[in-house]
């Protein structure tokens, strides 16, 4: 965190100047400039940290959005895109000399196409209004983040989003076919194809998981997936987390790939118990949430296989979801996880470092050591599949120098993610809150590559700038501090 | 098999070429040369950067050399019942994974598991100022930075040499059993297919040739078995074998001296008219996203109608002198390749004109 992106403040003329343009060129709704009216986005879901754009767009159509694009461009101020605002990196925190521009009235499904098993629709769309949607034909939109009631599709592919259902139907990026893009002059570009690859580089890949910082999603084409018949979850019980985590690396040991692999530990489990009454296992240490999908008998064939798997390792409870409204009641309480973290801390910060599988023993050993260390306690869930970990960190925002040691705690986590071969977000993003970490993870050649490629795409870097990725003087600073392997990283600049 | 680590020269002769502007291929067994056309000083051979670098097979991860070759990876996972899910074509027995990788075909698997892009989970590269950067890393999950590893799969080459790549790997299925069915007619097929695709059924490759469909199930057994039975037809001895013919290219219908063109379309896309090709010229993949054609019209009717069917056209194999492999991109699209190109490789040094932009 402590990441703000500081920026000069602009002149009240061309403020003036700014809003008077696009008030030219936009609906008289499409615009908000009033400072009561700009308080709702003065934060993602980042929302320790809080700034007014100078004015909020709120286009209708791909017309709307190229104009403003193009006088933003032209006049050199900054666009921030906005989906819904539930990012948790500070992706969509707004720049106070520019313009932020939420998306989030494009949210039409423009056309369902159940031959080719795909949906168009506009980026202010939501997750699950797609599967909503589709649902009567017997399909759905395979990634479901939690948030997936509230996010935009734009949201998702900005950030590559993923939910508990990864592991077997891969990220946002593994779902897409084609977007229309606006770069940041308001050139409009054609990315992918309704076909299964397009021509030229792919730049559906590099699109995807951009943060806003390459171009404006304005329409979304996405992959459609048959409902599979019939699914189930396996909910088991261990008294070591160590031995919870083990039994998730026997079930993909043995050849099993589960549609959802989520692990919650003690507090996580209480937290969720208290609030939903999912009748989890809260005398036990640690629990895993396995669900197998596909035809019924694969499933059932599936489940005595994950059963006899959690058994070997020493579960000391094993449930199986009987019918719908059990398996739902059962991932309620995951899907839940933060909210209900929420009702037993005044605040809480939610980490996104990922690691290789195996090195969970170790890393939540140090994870306990490091909590002892800062005095802040840590809740954990965990798409276990994948490595993906989300500890909450539980503090106090108004008790004096919790959030110090929650972001100081937090920045020891996600090096420790990277020291074992991991990363420090699985998909929640870098924007403005990681952008430390990112020096940890990446060398200045690394980090000079992807400035390279932005300025492929936004040579004036009017879009979402400063977010993202660090510049090297930032990472100087910071890293002057920390020497890894042994090597003092970024070498070449001077340290201040 | 070969297990050593070259980055050190191969950056040197980057760095040195560079420095001197020398136009250099990047080449590994060069099963896929045929793909593209480059104008070089100098051949950088990969074959001997090769080797496992890390394996995790409880992880479904395993990092190998570029320069590995494609056959040893596979007989590897094989040992630990796992599979690269794309099912690669080789194009040769000593395909490497660098240049499978860097020419982003997928088998027959595409459709319902994914393309190469898809399994890499990063990529360690060299760009054209010799710089040895890594993307991506061995975890499933990774938002860091851009998606450079990505974007490398399908280049050519063009935008970095690939020294390592860590994969996603899958299990193999536990049974699989392909049904043929009596299709003569092409129309009917994509309309056959269009149907099995909204079943929830474990279909895992495609393909419609000589008047047959046919239908591989791959997964659990009682799920293949259940599915077999919904779909009829009857049952392919030694299937194996044909999916294997079929990712490599072997059938008659490929080896055939015309030109062949690939058509990358909408699934549900209707059939090039009987003008531009005759019914015994066709052969469809992917659940019809991939069409294969013979046919004598100009390019630029195959590229308009690949277009108008959602999607491109590639002249892939028998180019007639002097016709364009592919279509020029739109001019916003050509740009942005230009700019990246340049962003990866300023001076133009890595497989010059072996792809978008064409030269
Ligand atoms: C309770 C909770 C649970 C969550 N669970 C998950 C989870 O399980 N998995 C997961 O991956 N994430 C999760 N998230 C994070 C968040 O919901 C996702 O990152 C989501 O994709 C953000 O979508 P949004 O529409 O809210 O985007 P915003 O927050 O509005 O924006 C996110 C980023 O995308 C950019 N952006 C938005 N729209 C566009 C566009 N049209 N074109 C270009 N750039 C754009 C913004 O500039 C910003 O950088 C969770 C968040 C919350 C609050």
């Amino acid at each position: 965190m402590n990441a703000l992106v500081e920026r000069p403040p602009l002149a009240p003329e061309r403020r003036r100047r700014l809003i008077a343009t696009l008030r030219g060129l936009l609906p008289a709704d499409a615009l908000l400039s009033a400072d009561e009216a700009l308080r709702p986005y003065e934060c993602d879901g980042l929302s320790a940290y809080r700034s007014r754009p100078l004015a909020v767009a709120l286009p209708h159509s791909i017309a709307e959005t190229q104009a403003v694009l193009r006088a933003c461009h032209a006049a050199g101020i900054p666009v921030v895109a906005r989906g819904s605002g539930t990012g948790l990196s500070g992706g969509a925190y707004p720049l106070s000399d520019g313009v932020l521009l939420s998306l989030a009235r494009m949210k039409s499904i423009l056309s369902i196409d159940l031959e080719n098993r795909s949906a168009r629709v506009q980026p202010g769309v939501r997750n699950l209004a797609i599967s909503e949607a589709v649902a009567p034909y017997g399909l759905y939109y395979a990634p479901d983040p939690s948030s997936q009631i509230a996010c935009s599709i734009g949201g998702n592919v900005a950030e590559n989003s993923g939910g508990v259902h990864c592991l077997k139907y891969g990220l946002t990026t593994h779902n897409l076919l084609k977007l229309e893009v606006l770069l940041a002059d308001g050139e409009r570009v054609t990315i992918g194809a309704d076909a299964l690859d397009a021509a030229g580089y792919d730049l559906l890949a590099l699109m995807t998981g951009s943060e806003g910082l390459l171009g404006v999603v304005v329409e979304v084409t996405v992959k459609l997936l048959p409902k599979p018949e019939s699914a189930r979850v396996v909910m088991a019980a261990f008294d070591s987390v160590e031995a919870c985590g083990a039994a998730v690396g026997d079930v993909i040991g043995a050849g099993i790939i589960p549609a959802g692999m989520e692990m919650m530990d003690k507090p996580a489990m209480g937290a969720a118990e208290d609030f939903l009454h999912c009748g989890y296992p809260v005398g036990s240490e640690a629990m895993v949430l396995v669900e197998l999908d596909g035809l019924p008998e694969e499933v059932e064939d599936g489940i005595r296989r994950v059963e006899a798997v959690m058994r070997a390792r020493g579960a000391t409870d094993v449930r199986v979801s009987r019918n719908e409204a059990e398996r739902a009641n059962f991932w309620a309480g995951r899907k839940n996880a933060f909210p209900a973290v929420g009702r037993i801390s005044p605040d809480y910060y939610c980490i996104d470092g990922t690691i290789p599988r195996g090195q969970l023993p170790h890393v939540l050993g140090r994870m306990r050591e490091l909590s002892t260390h800062y005095r802040q306690r840590i809740a954990n869930v965990f798409h276990a599949g994948d490595g993906n970990l989300h500890p909450l960190i539980l503090y106090d925002a108004n008790q004096p120098g919790e959030m110090e040691r929650t972001e100081a705690l937090a920045l020891d986590i996600l090096k420790l993610c990277v020291d074992v071969g991991g990363t420090i977000t699985g998909e929640h993003g870098v924007g403005i809150e990681k952008i430390n970490a990112m020096c940890h993870q990446f060398t200045s050649a690394e980090i000079e590559q992807f400035h390279a490629v932005k300025h492929a795409f936004d040579p004036a870097e009017t879009l979402n700038p400063g977010k993202a990725i660090p510049t090297l003087h930032r990472c100087a600073e910071f890293g002057a501090l920390h020497v890894h392997h042994g090597q003092l990283p970024h070498p070449e600049l001077p340290r201040f | 098999m070969t297990d050593a680590n070259l980055t050190d020269s191969l950056r040197d002769r980057v760095q040195t070429a560079a420095g001197q502007g020398t136009a250099l291929v990047i080449c590994g067994s060069g099963s896929k040369a045929f793909l593209t056309g480059t104008a070089a000083d100098e051949t950088v051979d990969m074959t001997r950067h090769a080797g496992i670098v890390h394996y995790a097979p409880q992880e479904l991860v395993l990092t190998v050399r570029a320069g590995t070759h494609l056959r040893d990876v596979e007989a590897l996972l094989a040992e630990h019942g796992q599979m690269l899910a794309f099912e690669p074509p080789h194009y040769g027995p000593q395909a490497t994974v660098g240049g499978t990788l860097a020419a982003g075909l997928s088998g027959p698997r595409r459709a319902s598991a994914g393309a190469a892009r898809d399994f890499v989970l990063g990529l360690r590269i060299l760009n054209g100022r010799g710089e040895v950067l890594r993307f991506g890393g061995e975890t499933i999950k990774n938002v860091a930075g851009y998606d450079v590893s990505r974007l490398m799969v399908g280049a050519f080459g063009t935008l970095g040499v690939l020294l390592d790549a860590s994969f996603k790997v899958l299990p193999k299925p536990a049974q699989e059993c392909t049904r043929v069915q009596d299709a003569p007619d092409a129309g009917a097929a994509l309309k056959r297919l269009r149907e099995t695709v909204l079943k929830p059924w474990p279909l895992s490759a495609s393909a419609w040739l000589d008047g047959r469909l046919y239908l591989r199930l791959s997964g659990a057994a009682p799920a293949v078995a259940q599915a077999a039975r919904a779909l009829g037809g009857e049952t392919l001895a030694d299937d194996a074998t044909f999916w294997r013919d079929l990712r490599e290219q072997q059938f008659a219908f490929f080896t055939d001296p015309r030109p062949l063109w690939r058509l990358a379309v909408a699934p549900a896309a209707t059939l090039l008219p009987e003008t531009l090709v005759a019914p015994a010229d066709r052969l469809m993949e992917w659940d019809g996203a991939l069409r294969w054609v013979h046919s004598t019209a100009p390019a630029a009717t195959l590229f308009a109608a690949a277009q108008a069917r959602g999607g491109h056209a590639t002249l892939w194999r028998n180019a007639p002198a002097g016709t364009p492999r592919r279509l020029q991109l739109p001019p916003a699209l050509a740009t942005l390749h230009q700019r990246l190109k340049a962003a990866f490789d300023p001076h133009g040094i890595l497989n010059r004109g072996a792809f978008h932009p064409e030269p």
